[in-house]
């Protein structure tokens, strides 16, 4: 099976023919604007390293704390798991289930999805679970809100130092390269590497290819 | 405007999950994505019944998200309520007017916003308008994007709560304000993904 020759708008459901694009370079649909597709920056490799990086950024947020406030001598730290912790000891469970959803598994899930799938595609192959790996990631993408905490720590601090210390911990600067880093990682479309999959199957089988290439 | 040709009409389906482009099958059952195995629909099944029970249910919960606490702060001396409001309120008095700003934009505005916007678009669809088409499928898409913002307050009372616990100090507890308003995140984000963008385009005639 090839890369489509159609395109159709999920917007609006216009169809249009599929043109090659330049690196960097986006098709909108002329009846709506949304974007139909686009050919990224980067290519897989650079879209691995990225994820790798992603990962090791991950771990150094959630191992260290983020913030440290100082009241007279007494200190308290907090972490993304002391967040879930805190709240679920404070009552409210619904805010804990969230605060771990959304910012701790998503986005350790998308890291291990992408890596798994980017790591089979850079050798060459669909990983063996592809289609669940790319169904995950396709109902994650939406819940998974790094940036929104990132923001929330900055008014957390904001709140708190007029009242007394706030020491910026490693964890502080970690979760904002994991912000941008997934922000970039997630700026590919899923699409996309559906498409670089098919292209790794035609490589591997020109001659079915050329055949089947009537519709 | 010139005149667009739709899947529909052509008797082709994009895929809503990897947008492969398939031929449809007649009537009836679609069957799966042959590329990466989704169910397959012609639009999103039951799309404005859900949204409209998705969005009513989000617009009760806002209620109890803006008049019950928020986050409740004790000390030897005294105990303090807030709600997002007073919250807002007391970054503004603070002198952090920015974050004032982008707490009431995230917490107030972006919320409001999307009920205006989802109700718009589901009466504008019922009643198979027109109007500027291009438009609300803008309109769509933004809120869309901005939806999760909303969850940063009960964010903000998370990173509270981890990081007041003191015995002298103090200590800030979350209350039944957080849990109603991320329920009402969580609601609005359901209502605008199962809305059905395409429906804005359909000709009136193949709805209900």
């Amino acid at each position: 099976m090839s890369v489509d020759r159609w395109v159709v708008c999920e917007q609006c459901d216009a169809v249009y023919t599929r043109r090659k694009l330049q690196p960097g370079e986006v098709a909108d649909c002329a009846r709506c604007g949304h974007h139909l597709y686009r050919r990224h920056r980067f290519d897989v490799e650079i879209l691995l390293a990225l994820t790798l990086a992603t990962a090791v950024v991950f771990v150094l947020a959630n191992v260290y704390p983020i913030v440290t406030i100082d009241a007279q001598g007494s200190r308290n730290a907090a972490t993304v798991w002391g967040a879930v912790i805190a709240t679920w000891e404070s009552g409210v469970g619904f805010v804990a289930f969230l605060s771990a959803m959304l910012v701790f598994f998503f986005p350790l899930a998308q890291i291990v999805l992408f890596s798994y799938v980017l790591l089979a595609l850079h050798r060459g192959a669909r990983p063996r679970e592809f289609r669940q790996a790319m169904k995950a990631l396709a109902l994650m993408q939406p819940w998974s809100m790094a940036e929104v905490f990132m923001l929330g720590i900055l008014v957390a601090v904001v709140k708190l130092a007029g009242m007394m210390e706030v020491i910026p911990g490693i964890g502080l600067w970690s979760f904002a390269m994991l912000t941008l880093l997934l922000a970039a990682l997630t700026s590919y479309d899923l699409q996309d590497i559906w498409d670089i999959a098919e292209r790794l199957d035609d490589r591997e089988a020109p001659a079915a290819g050329s055949t089947g290439e009537r519709a | 405007m010139s005149r667009f040709v739709t899947a529909a009409e052509l008797g082709l389906l994009g895929c809503h999950r990897c947008g492969h482009v398939l031929k449809r099958p007649g009537q009836g059952a679609l069957g799966h994505c042959d590329r990466c195995g989704a169910t397959l629909h012609r639009r999103k099944p039951q799309s404005l019944e859900r949204c409209w029970a998705l969005l009513i249910a989000a617009m009760i919960l806002y209620v109890p998200a803006n008049t019950m606490t928020m986050m409740r702060t004790t000390n030897l001396l005294n105990s303090t309520d807030d709600t997002i409001i007073s919250g807002v309120i007391y970054l503004w008095v603070q002198g952090s007017w920015e974050l004032a700003a982008i707490v009431f934009i995230a917490s107030v505005m972006v919320p409001i916003s999307k009920f205006i916007a989802l109700l718009t678009l589901l009466i504008t669809v019922r009643r198979g308008s027109d109007w500027d088409r291009p438009g609300r499928t803008r309109l769509y898409r933004i809120i869309e994007k901005i939806g999760h913002w909303s969850m940063l307050d009960v964010f903000v009372v998370a990173l509270l709560v981890a990081l007041v616990h003191f015995d002298v100090f103090g200590r800030v507890e979350a209350g039944g304000g957080a849990v109603a308003f991320g329920a009402v995140v969580v609601l609005t984000m359901l209502a605008s993904m199962s809305f059905d963008p395409r429906l804005i385009w359909d000709p009136p005639a193949r709805h209900d």
